[in-house]
């Protein structure tokens, strides 16, 4: 078996808001074919962690390296830090995909506009062949019907799962998920989380901040477990919730399944 | 002379007859809020009493009054209604013309133009009302007057208060289409001074800004009493 | 008073309506840009530009227009330094006045519509569009001018009617548009109410066509707003 490579690398990521420290030093890394599931309650600073790496929020420190290429960051004169290179950002930015737990879809323009929205206009890739793909993107996701409809007029397990559709057809090396089923009805968490489970039964490399911990458990190869800003557990699903590494982290299981 | 001079209130000084304009500018402008209160409210009504005809009428009226340019409305009104106050003094006996005085005309005209605008206002302020509240006065035995005196009026005044605010600044701006009829409202006033004193910059400019003085402090005035009027509602969401 | 006379005053007043839309027109476009850098200045994050931009808004919202165009058209003219300088041939045409006090006016209000539009958009479609990597020129292009455009129009329509309305304010300033000739033939043939219905009748028409006009381009632009398809 070939030795893994690395997809993406942070390390020792700090951010603070104000007085609140939110990331006190946190390193991750993930090979090809990863599915690392983050866990943490609110105020853990996982979302934030997810955020500092396509640079949504920027870090106060710490590196980001996505296959293989370093985020140049520069320090402003207040101290405070800054990508040094736009260009570089925007660029990297499109070969991380983000689905957010608001879909965040683009409500003036259809599904299929919406996938094809950046394909054709960041990534300048010719407008026909981005429609082809983006079409069978929907049907993986299960809404291939539905191309051309606007968000407002689907479901949010709809929504959410054309915003999957979205960031897939970015080409993504690295697929990021800020709580993607957090803000959707009950009924509709499973239809999104089968869409999730698929894309990691295929290989692709995944980071997931979630509060789901059937997909955390059965379906991700890691978990990493966050407390007040720092990593309190990480491992294996298996050994992790077993219940043997961490205290905080059995009592957060526990108190999640209510 | 200097600005000191002219702005004063010593001989030959203009702050008098500024101040006093800008009184009639608030006075004037007062009257047409309160005539346009009254159009509102029954235009609103006309709108929302379910009658075809009435609603009907009521939609022409505020589509026609926003419709035209307020300079037209302004001058349809002192002209109309000196005629129509001559007419009904020939029915009456007396022969010859009667002019309206060009202040109940301008008010009329403000009244006539935020009477088109307040009827939308008072009528999303009545669609506001939780239809809940309505139903536990009927429940609890109030009879129409009383529901509309105890439960419909204060809401309706209390949301429609941001949509007057503004309207009353909308007012303010529209008087001064009252100088063409004569009015020695601001407007007028400044145009005077203008005109006797040759120092047209500096005239307009001192009415410019007794102008904005009127429209902040008012609206500061309006923006005060609806921190009043939402007391209640604070309180609970607090 | 015979059909004749109807005929001919209202083809009088017709002839007024170019000067009438040449002014709007010229007006609106003049405030348009005017308000982009205004709100360019509210929201560019310096203090000092974001306080002008306040004054600016401030200042032509909360004044009569009357009194401004007075002040463009009769108070600069008076100034010695503005007639002898380089824009007193702009200035001394009452037309270039009248332009540039409605346009000045109209910025105020533009100005304010444009920042409620670009409040509108929402947070999350700016965010996805910089995950995507959209770059700040093509974000505004793609995702925030196009959703801004949509929030601002119905209120843009409105202040597009109020403009056409405010252009009769330039009959008092000797320009002959539909008003000042209403008011002409009002006082040449002492007939009263005719020439200003007539007048009146035509920016009725003028406002409910462009009423119309936005009306439909909304609906255009906003079939995300529709029902959901059958």
């Amino acid at each position: 078996m070939p030795a893994p490579t690395t997809a993406l690398a942070v390390k020792d990521m700090r951010k603070r808001f104000g007085a609140l420290e939110v990331l006190k030093g946190i390193s991750l890394t993930a090979n090809d074919g990863d599915v690392i599931s983050i866990l943490g309650s609110s105020g853990s600073g996982k979302s934030t962690f997810l955020r500092c790496i396509n640079l949504l929020e920027t870090p106060d420190a710490g590196e980001v390296t996505v296959a293989g290429e370093l985020i140049k960051m520069r320090r402003r004169a207040d101290g405070t830090a800054e990508p040094a290179e736009r260009r570089q950002v925007d660029r990297i930015r499109s070969e991380l995909g983000m689905v957010f737990q608001n879909f965040n879809l683009w409500s003036h323009l259809t599904v299929l506009e919406n996938l094809i929205e950046a394909p054709v206009h960041v990534q300048k890739r010719p407008r026909a062949e981005c429609v082809d793909e983006a079409k069978a993107l929907l049907a993986k996701v299960g809404i291939a019907d539905k191309w051309s409809y606007y968000p407002a007029h689907l479901s949010g397990g709809q929504q959410q799962r054309a915003a999957i559709a979205r960031a897939l057809a970015m080409r993504p090396k690295v697929m990021l998920f800020d709580e993607p089923t957090s803000a959707l009805d009950p009924e509709l968490v499973g239809e999104v989380l089968r869409v999730m489970r698929a894309l990691a039964d295929e290989g692709r490399t995944m980071l997931v901040v979630t509060h789901e911990m059937g997909f955390a458990r059965d379906v991700s190869t890691r978990v990493m477990f966050l407390h007040q800003g720092l990593v309190e557990a990480e491992g294996e699903p298996d050994a992790l919730f077993s219940g043997a590494t961490s205290e905080r982290f059995r009592q957060f299981i526990s108190k999640e399944r209510g | 002379m200097d600005i000191f001079g002219i702005f004063g209130f010593g001989e030959g000084g203009w702050g008098l007859a500024l101040l006093a304009g800008a009184l009639m500018t608030l006075l004037v402008s007062a009257c047409g809020l309160l005539i346009g209160a009254v159009i509102g409210s029954l235009v609103a009504w006309a709108r929302l009493s379910g009658h075809r005809l009435a609603g009907a009428a009521g939609e022409a009226y505020a589509a026609l009054f926003r419709g035209l340019p307020e300079l037209l409305v302004v001058y349809f009104v002192y002209f109309g209604s000196s005629t129509l106050l001559t007419t009904v003094a020939g029915l009456v006996g007396y022969d010859g013309f009667v002019g309206v005085p060009s202040f109940v005309a301008g008010a009329l005209a403000v009244g006539v133009i935020s009477g088109s605008y307040q009827a939308e206002v008072f009528r999303a302020a009545f669609l506001a009302i939780a239809k809940g509240e309505l139903e536990a006065a009927v429940s609890v035995g109030m009879d129409r007057w009383l529901l509309f005196r105890r439960i419909i009026a204060p809401q309706v005044l209390r949301f429609a208060l941001p949509g007057l605010g503004n309207l009353w600044q909308v007012a303010l701006k529209d008087s001064s289409l009252i100088s063409v009829t004569g009015l020695t409202e601001l407007m007028r006033v400044s145009q005077v001074g203008a005109a006797s004193t040759h120092q047209p910059f500096a005239f307009y400019l001192g009415g410019l800004v007794l102008y904005l003085a009127m429209t902040l402090v008012t609206t500061r005035l309006f923006d005060l009493a609806e921190a009043r009027a939402t007391r209640g509602m604070r309180r609970i969401a607090g | 008073m015979d059909g004749a006379f109807v005929g001919t005053t209202f083809w009088r007043l017709m002839a007024a309506l170019p000067l009438t839309l040449e002014v709007w027109f010229l007006s609106v476009v003049l405030g348009g840009l005017i308000a982009a850098g205004v709100v360019w200045m509210r929201v560019g994050g310096s203090k000092p530009l974001e306080i002008l931009a306040r004054a600016y808004v401030a200042l032509f919202r909360g004044t009569p227009l009357l009194i401004q165009l007075f002040i463009v058209y009769y108070g600069l003219a008076s100034l010695p330094a503005v007639r002898h300088s380089l824009f007193w041939p702009i200035l001394r045409e009452p037309f270039n006045c009248g332009v540039l006090a409605l346009g000045l006016c109209t910025a105020g209000y533009q100005a304010e519509i444009f920042r409620g539009a670009l409040l509108a958009v929402p947070h999350g479609a700016v965010e996805a569009a910089r995950a995507c990597g959209m770059s700040r020129l093509l974000l505004f292009r793609r995702i925030v001018f196009p959703i801004a455009l949509r929030a601002g129009l119905p209120a843009y329509s409105t202040e597009m009617i109020s403009m056409v309305k405010a252009t009769a304010l330039v009959s008092l300033i000797t320009l002959w548009d539909v008003m000042s000739v209403a008011l002409k033939i009002r006082n040449d043939t002492l007939v009263t109410y005719l020439p200003l219905i007539l007048a009146g009748a035509i920016y009725f028409t003028v406002n409910y066509i462009l009423g119309a006009a936005f009306l439909s381009l909304e609906r255009r632009l906003s079939p995300h707003l529709r029902p959901r398809p059958s």
